[in-house]
């Protein structure tokens, strides 16, 4: 599949590069301090929820049972998604909904004008979506002249700050208090505001308020879709998903084709890992759980927008295919030493984490983002907080190996420096005798590198960015091996696979 | 039992004294020690920088290698992750059956060095003494893939005079990952300087891992900013023991971790 | 790839490549077969005593800020509700059709809501509603839409929230819950007031939902 044309705000620059700009401090007349803030906020949020998090999983003993059984589930709905998606369809039309199916950001940005035109809104209220983000939906309504209207509190800073989520449950926690009390005071027109939460959030209830009585047109996201009722599940804390999802006339709802459960009764599972993972709650303030249009209660008109937008291909490789079970929980980026430290904009991904970093790629059809698999030190925090198994490290090495492969496949690639350094040591570790003698070579050549305190404190190219921050210990003049055979040769020497059996 | 070392190639090239502490620990406890000069590399680093194909030569020659070892023994936690949990797929990858069941039969014998010591030989006192203050800093493969849990700290808090202080977020990745410290080094940077702090932080003298990678991305830093903190790995604790009778000493005279030594040389004029 | 997709073709295309992707035809069978021995070795129910189940609950709803009185029967609603809205000087609050009469305090007010507007219910002081059941572990209560639990708005726009739970509804874990429950009604779980911690991870009750959550758990 083709890559679309750039249609999302974010432009992609490689991670090391945005994550480099992240982790400088700027100049200090042009943004006093921004950085340092935002990595403060994201470190004090994700510090604040992995504490939440851990003591609310600690408390149940069938956790890992749970773990499992999720990861069971959603890789079962996987391997028979049309089956379970055709199910969804005929319920939830069965029950007044109206399906549409969406191949790409293009595709979906149509049917959602086409849906939308003949209430002809002047402004629609969205509930937090990641697929609309994804397919670039804001910009697309407001060129359209519908002006859309986020009414999760961080999906509302973010909008009132001309700002790009930075996390997918939390979007706005690169945000201090103080930073959004002056975004609200400016944009409500409520200079008399304070920087306590509650003076905030209050001043978005009033602010909302109206808006949720009047807009006839609401646009949301969906946790589950449920095959065996054509139901949808939605999880939400503020109550702003509710009045979304019951007050207007008009829902549609924007939702990814791998969100869909077997059975209604599946929720037992992901009610209990969803809220826990994400928020550190043992259960969140709202679940809404509705199908079609039941009569007398909620919009008369529903659609669903069944989006594929790259994700069927990954269904294509059973290694990677897991990616599809994530259920969107965040715990990988509360989790990950690297998001700590770059917050979700390095990422310059909807999806940022360890979970953007290889459902990114993929969705792209490994046609951009070749960095984000990169993006990370493989130290597995994120698989073990996943509440659906998925081994992140894993698909991301799968993942570095599919770039590798592109990377050969061009002359420049394979001519590259680290091509030629990795093809190189793997040549010289295939042989005991051939990485000795490079060592001994190694142990001659360090010799410019080495400063009087036996430490390399400066080295060329690819190898610069280590002594940048770190100095590196000289090779001493005898390795182990030489040491061995200068101490035990009286010992017989054990060649490969010749040699004997011992007892 | 009859044991043979895998050093791991960056232990044999950069950090010896490692593989010699090991040799001494399990010759002490009366085991008989080989090295299998014909070894290399585990195959991590191509493998985990996605090098898929050129790690394959790499790992088949490791198994041919150990293919008629009695018991491997590692002291790098990192290299044990890679076999057990990326060889049979590796395998698997190339279609080789045979490969397979050569790695099925190897990997119930290779172990890690402090795994192999609490876990296979039931000991957690190694006799040893080493007077220092010493933080553990819980690398990712020993806790996350091999679940070390408790097995270093036990053989720690049986060191003689070794008291063993806290290290803040312990568990948080020290950001070396491999090639990840030179692709993406200013985030990996960024991670040391939160783990050096930490460390610092601890008023620790020496930083111990079971793995030598983090400890040398970890001594990086804290030699960069010329701090009084040392870092060595665990197998050079356990070796510093109280009745050393003289013969060489494995430790000397390695220049990098003259702690070690230091502490060896106390240790053998405590016992006199 | 065309730009222009015309309707209807992407669902073939969609269905198509998720078949393709799988690598078999896209007419299937056999998913019930597999999802029925799928693994779930967790709780579904738990043998909790309902002396544990209900100090359970009322902790949880402790630590949301949702205020809860015990009442020993039904016949003691009333007067429960009674002096729950003298306590918050409330002349009165909307109420769900098939409420039963006998739980209404003589003295105050109690305007239906079902024909209200969600204006009208806006200016209402607050809503009594029942539950579906309730659920210890979480401190949950779910409604489903219909008698004595009203419609979903009904428990969203008004400001306070009263909900009356039996004890006999009352289940220890999440899964117990679920075979008590109609897949087919609108279906809302509500675990305290209203809430968010968009700042600074602060929890802070009350946002768009009812900012005051009572519950009145009876015995029966």
């Amino acid at each position: 599949m083709k890559p679309e044309a750039n249609s999302s705000p974010w432009n992609r620059r490689d991670f090391p590069e945005a994550a480099r700009e992240a982790l400088a401090a700027e100049p200090l007349p042009t943004a006093p301090f921004e950085h340092s803030q935002t990595r403060r906020n994201v470190r004090h949020a994700t510090d604040i929820i992995q504490a939440k998090r851990n003591a609310v999983v600690a408390e149940l003993p069938e956790w890992q049972a749970l773990r499992s059984a999720g990861a069971a589930i959603r890789a079962h709905t996987l391997e028979h998604l049309d089956h379970y998606l055709l199910e969804f369809e005929a319920n939830c039309v069965r029950r007044g909904g109206h399906v549409h199916w969406a191949a790409d950001a293009a595709d979906a940005r149509r049917l959602v004008l086409e849906i939308l035109a003949p209430h002809a809104p002047r402004e629609v209220i969205k509930i937090k979506t990641m697929t609309s983000e994804e397919i670039g939906l804001n910009a697309c309504l407001e060129e359209h002249g519908i002006h859309p209207v986020e009414t999760d509190l961080a999906e509302l800073i973010i909008q009132l700050g001309h700002d790009r989520p930075s996390h997918f449950v939390v979007p706005a926690l690169h945000k201090s208090r103080g930073q959004i009390r002056d975004l609200f005071a400016s944009a409500m027109h409520r200079p008399e505001l304070t920087d306590s939460p509650e003076e905030l959030a209050a001043a978005a209830r009033s602010y909302l308020r109206q808006k949720f009585l009047t807009t006839p047109v609401a646009i949301s996201g969906a946790n589950f879709l449920l095959a065996d009722t054509g139901g949808v599940c939605i999880v939400e804390s503020e109550g702003n998903g509710r009045m979304c999802l019951t007050l207007p006339d008009v829902l549609v709802t924007v939702v990814g084709i791998e969100k869909v459960l077997p059975c209604f009764q599946d929720l037992e599972v992901f009610l209990q890992t969803l809220p826990r993972s994400a928020t550190g709650e043992r259960m969140n303030p709202y679940n809404s759980i509705w199908s079609g249009t039941p009569a007398g209660d909620g919009p008369r008109e529903f659609h669903v927008i069944l989006l594929d937008n790259g994700r069927s291909p990954i269904l294509a490789d059973a290694e990677s295919r897991q990616t599809l079970r994530c259920i969107r929980c965040a715990a990988c980026l509360n989790a990950c030493p690297v998001y700590h430290q770059t917050g979700g904009h390095a990422y310059e991904s909807v999806y940022a984490g360890p979970i953007g970093a290889i459902l990114t790629p993929q969705l792209h059809a490994m046609h951009d983002a070749q960095s984000l698999p990169y993006a990370s030190s493989l130290c597995g925090a994120c698989y073990e907080v996943c509440p659906v198994e998925i081994n992140i490290p894993e698909v991301l090495i799968h993942l570095r190996s599919q770039v590798v492969q592109q990377q050969q496949s061009t002359l420049t690639g394979s001519l590259g420096l680290w091509n030629i350094a990795m093809k190189s040591a793997a040549f010289l570790m295939q042989d005991g005798g051939r990485l000795g003698a490079a060592v001994r070579l190694a142990q001659t050549a360090q010799a410019p590198l080495v400063s009087r305190n036996g430490f390399i404190e400066w080295m060329p190219g690819p190898l610069s960015g280590w002594t940048k921050t770190r100095d590196l210990p000289a090779l001493p003049a005898e390795s182990f091996r030489a040491w061995w055979r200068r101490t035990r040769s009286a010992q017989p020497a054990t060649p490969a696979a010749s040699e004997p059996h011992h007892e | 039992m009859r044991i043979s070392l895998f050093i791991a190639c960056y232990n044999d090239a950069l950090f010896p004294q490692t593989g010699k502490a090991a040799v001494r620990v399990l010759e002490r406890l009366g085991h008989q020690v080989e090295f299998r000069p014909a070894q290399t590399c585990c195959g991590q680093m191509h493998w985990n920088t996605g090098y898929l194909r050129e790690a394959l030569p790499i790992l088949r020659h490791f198994v041919r290698v150990f293919a008629d070892a009695e018991t491997v023994v590692v002291p790098s936690s990192s290299c044990v992750a890679m076999i057990r949990d990326h060889y049979l797929k590796a395998a698997a990858m190339d279609n080789d059956p045979a490969l397979a069941r050569e790695v099925k039969a190897l990997l119930p014998r290779v172990f890690e060095f402090t795994e192999f010591l609490v876990r296979k030989l039931g000991i957690d006192d190694l006799g040893a003494r080493f007077t220092h203050k010493v933080a553990y800093h819980p690398s990712c493969h020993s806790a996350r893939s091999l679940h070390l849990d408790e097995i270093p700290l036990r053989l720690l808090r049986h060191v003689r005079g070794l008291d063993l202080v806290p290290l803040a977020n312990a568990q948080e990745c020290c950001g070396f990952g491999g090639t990840f410290a030179l692709k993406n080094a200013d985030v990996s940077s960024a991670m040391l300087a939160d783990k050096v702090r930490c460390v610092l932080n601890s008023g620790a003298e020496v930083i111990t891992a079971v793995d030598n990678s983090c400890l040398m991305h970890i001594y990086g830093s804290l030699h960069r900013q010329r701090t009084f903190v040392r870092a060595v790995h665990l197998a050079e604790i356990l070796a510093c023991s109280e009745d050393e009778s003289g013969g060489e000493s494995v430790l000397a005279p390695d220049q990098h971790y003259a702690l070690a030594e230091h502490s060896a040389r106390v240790a053998t004029e405590t016992a006199q | 790839m065309n730009n222009q997709i015309q309707p209807g073709d992407s669902r073939q295309r969609i269905l198509a490549r998720i078949a393709a992707s799988l690598g078999r035809d896209p007419a299937i069978a056999a998913a019930s077969a597999a999802y029925a021995v799928l693994p779930r070795h967790y709780r579904a129910t738990a043998a909790t005593p309902p002396a544990q189940s209900i100090s359970r609950f009322l902790d949880r709803l402790h630590e949301y800020n949702a205020a809860c009185v015990r009442v020993a029967s039904e016949a003691g609603i009333a007067a429960a509700i009674a002096a729950v809205l003298a306590a918050r000087s409330q002349s009165g609050l909307a109420v769900v059709s098939g409420i039963p009469p006998a739980w209404l305090p003589p003295g105050f007010n109690f305007p239906l809501a079902n024909p209200l507007t969600a204006e009208e219910l806006d200016r209402q002081p607050g809503i009594l509603t029942a539950c579906a059941v309730a659920i210890a572990e979480t401190g949950s209560l779910v409604l489903q839409s219909g008698p004595r639990q009203g419609l979903r708005l009904h428990t969203l726009v008004p400001d306070h929230h009263l909900c009356i739970v039996f004890e006999s509804q009352l289940v220890a874990t999440v899964p117990e819950a679920f075979p008590r429950l109609d897949p087919n009604l609108p279906t809302t779980f509500i675990s305290g007031p209203s809430a968010t911690a968009d700042i600074e991870m602060t929890r802070i009750k009350g946002v768009h939902g009812p900012r005051s959550l009572h519950v009145l758990l009876v015995a029966d």
